[in-house]
């Protein structure tokens, strides 16, 4: 489980997270939503380590993240995963070497069993055999997408991170990797962290949903939930477009 | 302006203090290595090779030119030509060239790694990208641009002798014995000692640039190209200073 407390974030005078509190449930796919400027990348970025925060805690598995010595979060780092939104895949290496690459630095494993691990890890985003050689770079954005979660899930984490894993894939794509982070995370009871403005993840894998809003959280709970809240800032968020406001007309 | 200059500097000096740290595992950093020295060092010796060539010959046609007198004997041309290529044509108009090519090179792959949130991947995963991706590149500078040098005044030699040979300008049994007339090896001693602090200051002033580029791909050219001034002004900055301390 992660447990955020009270984090607050600033950029010289503008507060970006103003005292945010939420518990990610272990085995879930826990959504971050929100729009543009609500403060959810800060927030990822907060909970990975990326930001240090102004105040507050981060918790893993009751474990003080945030005020840990620099050698003990290098530790704990191999427990965690991460997507990111433009894959961030080592573009001077290929599919293989990229998947490799955290299992040549942390593990200890013989060098048959980590070409055992590659092999399965990328089987399991179901990555074809011939890509293996092929730079990061020939291969489409989904195909991308499928190697940094291949990449990610290398260490066996508990935490995996995904911000906007969705952004630039086209629906039907989208979808695929949705449902790969939903069944990764329950394979392998891992905490997975998703920041997403894509409604059709909220409603298709979130298990745990919170609405930021302006650096606050305004509603917490879970996909389906959502399509029922009253909060007017929910209200706000999710029934802008005409299909959702179709579908929230059905509804009442 | 100053403020901004004298924040910039601390900013390269904590900078460096992530970088000289004992790397994750030096396994990889031994990979690392090797692929920056074929990448930096191993590239750039045609570009060397062929720049030495033609500048040592350009230099010995001038010199001849201006030293066209009954009275100095062609060993004199010899001698001026290996001064000139030893003392400062290989360790500084060569770095020069090579703070173009390789500088360029540092900031822009850094720089385009830091706008793809490879940095931050490598972070997230617990590696110093900071130790992980620039002390290969510093230490690959380090030990191969003195290589390289050295192969410039070769080269620069050769290019001149050919050059004073072909065009008759000069007497080539007499020009030949110019190069080692009085040869003082402090002077090589001097020249790699240059080339040394030279090698630091491309490696690490374009690396600064590449690794703390914000935006996206106009800022990486844009910090490149801001590199290769700073180390160009650098460089000639050390070059008097050396100068001064080790000739005088």
């Amino acid at each position: 489980m992660i447990e955020v407390r009270g984090i607050k974030k600033s950029f010289g005078d503008q507060e970006v997270l103003k005292g945010i509190d939420m518990q990610l449930q272990r085995g879930q796919c826990n959504l971050i939503i929100g729009s543009s400027g609500s403060g959810k990348t800060v927030l990822l970025k907060s909970i990975v380590g990326l930001v240090k925060p102004d105040s507050g805690q981060v918790l893993l598995d009751g474990r003080d993240w945030t005020g840990m010595p620099e050698r003990e979060r290098k530790v704990l780092r191999q427990e965690m995963g991460m997507v990111f939104q433009a894959s961030a895949l080592f573009t001077s290496l290929t599919v293989e070497e990229n998947v490799r690459f955290p299992l040549d630095f942390f593990s200890s494993l013989p060098l048959t069993e980590k070409n055992a691990r590659i092999a399965f890890c990328l089987d399991r985003v179901r990555i074809p055999q011939s890509a293996l050689r092929k730079n990061v770079a020939e291969l489409s954005g989904g195909m991308q997408k499928r190697v940094a979660i291949a990449r990610a899930i290398a260490l066996n984490p508990k935490y995996l991170f995904c911000d906007e894993p969705n952004s630039g894939l086209d629906p039907e794509t989208s979808v695929v990797i949705d449902q790969l982070i939903q069944e990764l995370t329950r394979e392998f009871g891992m905490t997975t962290v998703v920041n997403t403005h894509d409604m059709n993840s909220v409603l298709e894998i979130g298990d745990h949903v919170v609405l930021l809003r302006h650096g606050y959280k305004v509603w917490e709970g879970s996909g389906p939930e959502i399509l029922k809240a009253t909060n007017q800032e929910v209200v706000d968020y999710v029934f802008v477009s005409a299909l959702f406001k179709r579908v929230r007309a059905a509804l009442t | 302006m100053l403020k901004g200059f004298f924040l910039g500097l601390g900013s390269y000096f904590l900078f460096l203090g992530s970088v000289l740290r004992r790397p994750e595992s030096w396994r990889e950093f031994g990979k690392s290595l090797m692929r920056e020295i074929e990448l930096l060092g191993l590239s750039s010796i045609p570009l060397v090779v062929f720049i030495s060539l033609f500048m040592g010959a350009v230099l010995t046609i001038q010199t001849a030119i201006n030293l066209d007198d009954p009275f100095i004997p062609d060993l004199y041309i010899g001698v001026a030509v290996r001064e000139g290529i030893v003392l400062e044509f290989s360790p500084t108009i060569v770095s020069l060239i090579l703070a173009g090519k390789v500088g360029s090179n540092i900031s822009s792959s850094l720089g385009a790694m830091r706008v793809t949130e490879q940095m931050d991947a490598l972070q997230v995963m617990g590696i110093n990208p900071a130790g992980y991706l620039v002390l290969p590149k510093i230490v690959a500078c380090l030990l191969f641009f003195p290589v390289l040098i050295v192969f410039s005044i070769f080269m620069g030699l050769l290019g001149g002798y050919l050059a004073g040979d072909w065009l008759r300008m000069v007497n080539p049994d007499h020009f030949l014995m110019g190069y080692f007339d009085e040869f003082n090896p402090y002077f090589v001693v001097y020249a790699l000692t240059k080339t040394v602090f030279f090698a630091f200051i491309i490696s690490s002033i374009s690396a600064w640039y590449g690794f703390h580029v914000k935006g996206g791909a106009v800022e990486v050219g844009k910090a490149s190209t801001k590199a290769v001034v700073a180390m160009s002004f650098t460089i000639i900055l050390f070059n008097y200073i050396l100068t001064n301390v080790m000739l005088q």
